[in-house]
C-alpha cells in the first residue's frame, strides 16, 4: 500500500508542475499592463518602470516563472496588487470559508444522493426509481446560481426566515446566529452533487444487482441484508471516486454561489481579483484551488485502492 | 453474455433493411419525453430566430416610469425589468445570445476533441502520450474554475467566453473519443480490413469513424446542458455578454437588485436557462437509449 501511495505521489509531481505552469501562463496571456489598475493614469514612465521592477514584471517570462515557482514552493505567492497584502494570507483565509461551505454542501448532497441512488437502484423501474430519476435530472439541469436566488426570494424576502447574504457578524462560530447564514448557500450548492451521486449510485447498484455473484449469494441462502452488503462494497470505489471529484468541483466552482450569497470565500476573492485585474491574486487563488483538486484526486486514488485491492494491480 | 444464462447466438444472414440512424430516429420519435423536449427546444429556437418578426416591444427600449412591473401587466405579460424594458421581448431576444454561447463551444469542442481523440487512439504510441498527457493537465482543474480563470484572465466579452468554454469541453471529449477509438481499433473487423489490403485512410474513414462518431456524439450532447448553465453563469458573473445586450445569465445578474421589489420577474431568466438545460439533458438521455441497440 505504501508503495502504491508513493507511486501516486510521484505521478502527481509532473501534474503539479504543469498546473503551476498553466496558472502562470494564464495570467501572462492576459492583455494589457498588469499594473494598469494601480498606476495613476498620469503616471510617469519612470514610476511605471520602477513599479515594474519591484513586481519583477521586467524580467523574461521563464525567469519570472522560475522565481514565482520557487517562491510558491516556499509558500510565498507574492503581493496582491490591489490591497498590497500577501496573496498567501488572503487565499488561506478565503479557502477556510470555501472549505466550510463546500464540505457542508457535500455532506448534504452525498447523504441524499447515496440514499436516493441506493433506493432507486434497488427498486429499479418502480415509482421510487422514477421519482429519484426526476429529482436527479432536475438537480443536474438546474442553474444553481438561479436556485440560490429563488431560495433567497422564498426564505429571505417572502418568509424572512433566513438571512440572504454574508456570513454573519464578527468571526465564525458554530452557533445558530452564524449557522443560519450557511444554510441557504449550502443547500444551493448541494443540489448538483446530490443529482450526480444519486444518478451514479443508481446505475451502479442496478448493474451490480443483475450480476451473477448476487444470484449466487442469494442461491446459497444469504439474507437480503448480507447480499446488499456485498453490493455496496462493490459499488464503493466508483462512488468514492465520484464523490471526491464532486467535492473538488464544489471547491473550484464555488464562485457562482459565493457571488449570489456574498460568501467571503475563494470565489469571492477570484471575482474581485478578476474585476480589479489583480493578477498575482488571480494566479495565487487559481493555483491553490487547482492544487486542492490534485491532492483530492490523489486521496481518491488511494482510497479506491484501499477499498478494492484489484485497483492497485491495474 | 452471462455464464449462467448463456445461450448460443447464431448470427443471422447479413441483411440490411434500414440504416442504423433511421432506426435510432424511429426509436427516438417513439419516446414521448424526447419528443416533448424536442418540441419545446424547437419553439424556443424558432422564437429566438424569428424574434424581430414577432411584433414584440423593442428589447432595448426602457422607460423610467414603468420599471419592474409585475407579471401580468397589460401590454407587458411578463412584466418589465429594472430599466423598464419588456421582459417577454428580452427573454425571446435573450435566447439568441444564450443559445449561441451555450451551443457553439460544445460544437467546436466536438470537432476538435473528436479529431484529437481519434488521432490519439488510432495512431497510439508517442502521439497518444503527447495528446493524452496534455489533456491530463486540463483535468487537474475543476471545469468552472478553468472557464472562469481563462475568461477572467482574457477579460469580459462574448469571444473570450466562447474560447474559454471550448477549451473546457475539449478534454472530456478527447478522453471519450480516445477510449472508444482504442477499443474499436482492436476489433476483428479492423484486422480483417487491414488483412484484405485496405489503406490506413480507408480503415479510418470507413471502419473507425463510422463506429466511433455515434458514442462521441451522444456524449457531446450530454455536455450541452452543462455548457448552457456555465455560459449563462459566466455572463451572470459579468464575464460574458455586456449590457445592454439581452442574455439570460446577464439579465439574471442585473435583476438581482430587484428581488426585494419584484422577485418573480427577477427569477424569470433563470427559468429559461433551466427549461433549456433540462430539455437538452432529457433529449440526450433519450438519444442515448435510442442508440443503445441492446435495449
Amino acid at each position: 500500500m505504501l508503495v502504491y501511495i508513493a507511486k501516486r505521489i510521484v505521478f502527481a509531481i509532473p501534474v503539479v508542475f504543469a498546473v503551476a505552469l498553466v496558472c502562470f501562463l494564464l495570467v501572462h496571456i492576459a492583455p494589457g499592463d498588469p499594473l494598469i489598475s494601480v498606476l495613476p493614469p498620469d503616471a510617469s514612465q519612470a514610476l511605471a518602470d520602477q513599479m515594474r521592477r519591484e513586481y519583477g514584471f521586467d524580467r523574461p517570462l521563464p525567469v519570472q516563472f522560475g522565481i514565482w515557482l520557487w517562491n510558491a514552493l516556499h509558500g510565498n505567492l507574492g503581493l496582491s496588487i490591489a490591497s498590497g497584502r500577501s496573496v498567501t494570507e488572503e487565499v488561506l483565509r478565503a479557502v477556510g470559508n470555501t472549505l466550510m461551505l463546500a464540505v457542508t454542501a457535500s455532506v448534504i448532497g452525498f447523504a441524499f444522493g447515496l440514499l436516493f441512488g441506493i433506493l432507486a437502484g434497488y427498486y429499479r423501474d418502480s415509482w421510487i426509481d422514477r421519482l429519484v430519476t426526476t429529482i436527479s435530472i432536475t438537480g443536474v439541469s438546474m442553474p444553481h446560481y438561479w436556485l440560490g436566488m429563488v431560495l433567497v426570494i422564498v426564505f429571505s424576502v417572502i418568509l424572512g426566515w433566513l438571512p440572504a447574504v454574508g456570513m454573519g457578524p464578527g468571526g465564525w462560530s458554530w452557533d445558530w446566529e452564524h449557522i443560519q447564514y450557511l444554510i441557504l448557500p449550502a443547500i444551493t450548492m448541494s443540489v448538483i452533487p446530490m443529482g450526480i451521486v444519486s444518478r451514479t449510485v443508481r446505475a451502479l447498484v442496478g448493474d451490480l444487482l443483475s450480476q451473477e455473484f448476487v444470484l449466487a449469494l442469494r442461491a446459497k441462502g444469504l439474507s437480503e441484508a448480507r447480499v446488499f452488503q456485498h453490493v455496496l462494497k462493490n459499488a464503493a470505489p466508483t462512488a468514492v471516486a465520484v464523490m471526491g471529484l464532486q467535492l473538488g468541483y464544489l471547491l473550484g466552482g464555488s464562485i457562482l454561489i459565493e457571488t449570489v450569497f456574498s460568501w467571503p470565500g475563494t470565489g469571492f476573492l477570484l471575482n474581485s481579483a478578476i474585476f480589479q485585474r489583480d493578477l498575482p491574486l488571480l494566479q495565487g487563488t487559481i493555483l491553490v484551488l487547482a492544487l486542492f483538486f490534485v491532492v483530492l484526486n490523489l486521496i481518491v486514488d488511494v482510497a479506491q485502492a484501499a477499498i478494492d485491492p484489484r485497483i492497485k494491480r491495474a | 453474455m452471462s455464464v449462467i444464462t448463456q445461450d448460443i447466438v447464431q448470427p443471422g444472414p447479413a441483411t440490411r433493411t434500414r440504416g442504423y440512424w433511421a432506426g435510432v430516429l424511429r426509436r427516438l420519435v417513439r419516446d414521448p419525453v424526447s419528443v416533448a423536449c424536442a418540441i419545446v427546444l424547437l419553439l424556443i429556437v424558432l422564437a429566438a430566430i424569428l424574434a424581430p418578426w414577432l411584433g414584440l416591444h423593442d428589447p432595448y427600449q426602457g422607460s423610467m416610469i414603468r420599471r419592474l412591473r409585475p407579471i401580468g401587466t397589460p401590454g407587458y405579460p411578463l412584466g418589465t425589468d429594472e430599466l423598464g424594458r419588456d421582459m417577454l421581448s428580452r427573454l425571446v431576444y435573450g435566447g439568441r445570445l444564450t443559445l449561441y454561447i451555450g451551443l457553439l463551444p460544445v460544437g467546436l469542442a466536438f470537432l476538435i476533441g473528436t479529431s484529437l481523440g481519434i488521432i490519439a487512439g488510432y495512431v497510439g504510441g508517442l502521439v497518444n502520450q503527447a495528446i493524452m498527457r496534455t489533456i491530463d493537465v486540463f483535468y487537474a482543474f475543476p471545469s468552472v474554475l478553468l472557464a472562469v480563470a481563462i475568461s477572467g484572465a482574457l477579460g469580459a466579452g462574448i469571444f473570450n467566453s466562447l474560447l474559454s468554454l471550448t477549451i473546457v469541453f475539449i478534454p472530456p471529449i478527447v478522453r471519450v473519443a480516445e477510449s472508444v477509438t482504442t477499443s474499436v481499433r482492436s476489433l476483428d473487423f479492423v484486422d480483417a480490413a487491414r488483412a484484405s489490403g485496405a489503406g490506413q485512410l480507408t480503415i479510418m474513414r470507413v471502419h473507425v469513424l463510422g463506429n466511433v462518431l455515434g458514442p462521441i456524439f451522444v456524449y457531446a450532447t450530454s455536455l450541452i446542458s452543462v455548457c448552457m448553465i456555465l455560459a449563462a453563469g459566466l455572463s451572470f458573473l459579468g464575464l460574458g455578454t455586456k449590457p445592454p445586450e439581452p442574455e439570460w445569465g446577464l439579465m439574471l445578474n442585473t435583476l438581482r437588485t430587484a428581488i426585494y421589489i419584484n422577485p418573480w420577474v427577477a427569477a424569470l431568466p433563470g427559468v429559461m436557462i433551466f427549461v433549456v438545460s433540462i430539455c437538452f439533458n432529457l433529449l440526450s438521455d433519450g438519444l442515448r437509449s435510442a442508440m443503445d441497440v441492446r435495449s
